[in-house]
C-alpha cells in the first residue's frame, strides 16, 4: 500500500485521524446502502423478468390479430382506421426517489371515449374491432413494463458505482490512510526518542565537565 | 408532467398502436432507427423500438439509461421476440450483481 505524502507533524496526524474516521463511516454507509439495493435489485429483476414474458406474449397476440386485420382490408382503409385512437390516454409522468435513485413513475389515466371504436362499423371487419380493442388493453401492461425496466436499469448502474466507491474505500483509501497514521506515530514516537537520548547525553556531559 | 408515447416499429405492425394512442413511427433500418430515436427522445416520454431495430442500436438506446426519462423499451414483433429484452435484463443482472440470476429457459423443442 502506498503511504501519503505528507510531513510526519502532529498537526498531520490530527488530520489524517479525522479523514480516517470520515472514510470509515462512509465505508459503512455506502456498505449498506449497496447491500440494500442489491436486494431490491434481485426482487425486482426477477418481478420484470415475469412481466416482460407476460407483456411480450401479448403483444405478439396483438400484432397477430392486427395482421389477420390487415390481411382482410386494404391497407388505405387500415391506415384511416387506426390512426384514430380508440382511448384517450392522459399519461402522467413523474420520478419517485428510491435510495437516491431517480425512478420513472408513469399513471395511466384512461378516459374511455363514449364509443369504444372510433370508426363507423360499416367498412370494417370484426378482426380489426379485436386488434384495436387489443392493443388499448396491452398498452397499460407495457407502461408498467416500460417502469420496471428502467428502474431495473437505474438500479444496475447505481449498484455498479456504489460498489466500485465502497471498494475503493475498503482496499485503497482505508488502508492508506491507516498505513500513514502508523508511519507518522512512529516517526514522532522516534523523535521523541532521540530527543530524549540526546537529553541524556548532554546532561552525562555536563555532569562529566562538572566533574 | 404529461407524457407521450411513440413506438419505432420495422414494419407496419407498429400501426396497431396507434389506436392505443400512441404515435407509430416506421423505420428499415437500425440506422434510421437511431435518427428517429434521436429526434423522439425530447418529445415523447416513453419511446418503444421493435427488437429488430433494438439489437441494432444498443448503444444508441444505452445512452438514454442514465435518466429516468424517456424511457426506451424494445417490443417484440410479428414473428415473436427474439429474445432481445431477456438479454438485456440478464446483462442488467451480471453488471449489478455480476451473475446472472434469472432463470434461463430451456430450449423447448
Amino acid at each position: 500500500m502506498a503511504r501519503i505524502n505528507v510531513n510526519p507533524t502532529r498537526m498531520e496526524l490530527k488530520k489524517l485521524k479525522a479523514r480516517l474516521k470520515t472514510a470509515q463511516r462512509g465505508y459503512k454507509l455506502l456498505k449498506d446502502k449497496t447491500d440494500e439495493m442489491v436486494r431490491r435489485f434481485s426482487v425486482i429483476v426477477r418481478e420484470t423478468k415475469r412481466l416482460r414474458d407476460e407483456t411480450e406474449a401479448e403483444v405478439v397476440r396483438v400484432l397477430r390479430q392486427f395482421s389477420l386485420a390487415r390481411g382482410v382490408m386494404s391497407k388505405r382503409d387500415i391506415e384511416r382506421i387506426f390512426s384514430m385512437p380508440s382511448v384517450s390516454l392522459a399519461l402522467e409522468c413523474a420520478t419517485v426517489n428510491v435510495l437516491n435513485v431517480e425512478i420513472p413513475k408513469l399513471h395511466l389515466e384512461e378516459n374511455a371515449a363514449e364509443e369504444k371504436y372510433p370508426y363507423s362499423f360499416a367498412g370494417v371487419t370484426s378482426e380489426a374491432d379485436y386488434a384495436v380493442q387489443a392493443a388499448g388493453e396491452v398498452v397499460s401492461r407495457l407502461l408498467r413494463l416500460a417502469e420496471m425496466e428502467k428502474a431495473t436499469a437505474m438500479l444496475a448502474d447505481e449498484i455498479e458505482r456504489s460498489k466500485r466507491r465502497v471498494n475503493a474505500l475498503e482496499y485503497v483509501m482505508i488502508p492508506d490512510l491507516e498505513e500513514t497514521i502508523r508511519y507518522i506515530s512512529q516517526k514522532l514516537e522516534e523523535n521523541e526518542r532521540s530527543g530524549l537520548t540526546r537529553l541524556m547525553k548532554v546532561k552525562s556531559m555536563l555532569s562529566e565537565r562538572d566533574a | 408532467m404529461k407524457g407521450r408515447m411513440a413506438i419505432i416499429g420495422d414494419g407496419d405492425g407498429a400501426l396497431v398502436f396507434r389506436a392505443a394512442g400512441m404515435d407509430a413511427f416506421r423505420a428499415e433500418s437500425g440506422a434510421e432507427a437511431k435518427e428517429l430515436l434521436k429526434k423522439l427522445a425530447g418529445e415523447y416520454q416513453v419511446i418503444f423500438v421493435t427488437d429488430v431495430l433494438a439489437v441494432q442500436m444498443q448503444e444508441a438506446i444505452a445512452a438514454y439509461s442514465g435518466a429516468a426519462y424517456p424511457i426506451v423499451l424494445s417490443v417484440p414483433s410479428v414473428r415473436g421476440g427474439n429474445g432481445y429484452g431477456a438479454e438485456t435484463l440478464r446483462r442488467y443482472s451480471e453488471r449489478a450483481l455480476g451473475m446472472d440470476i434469472l432463470p434461463r429457459e430451456d430450449k423447448k423443442n
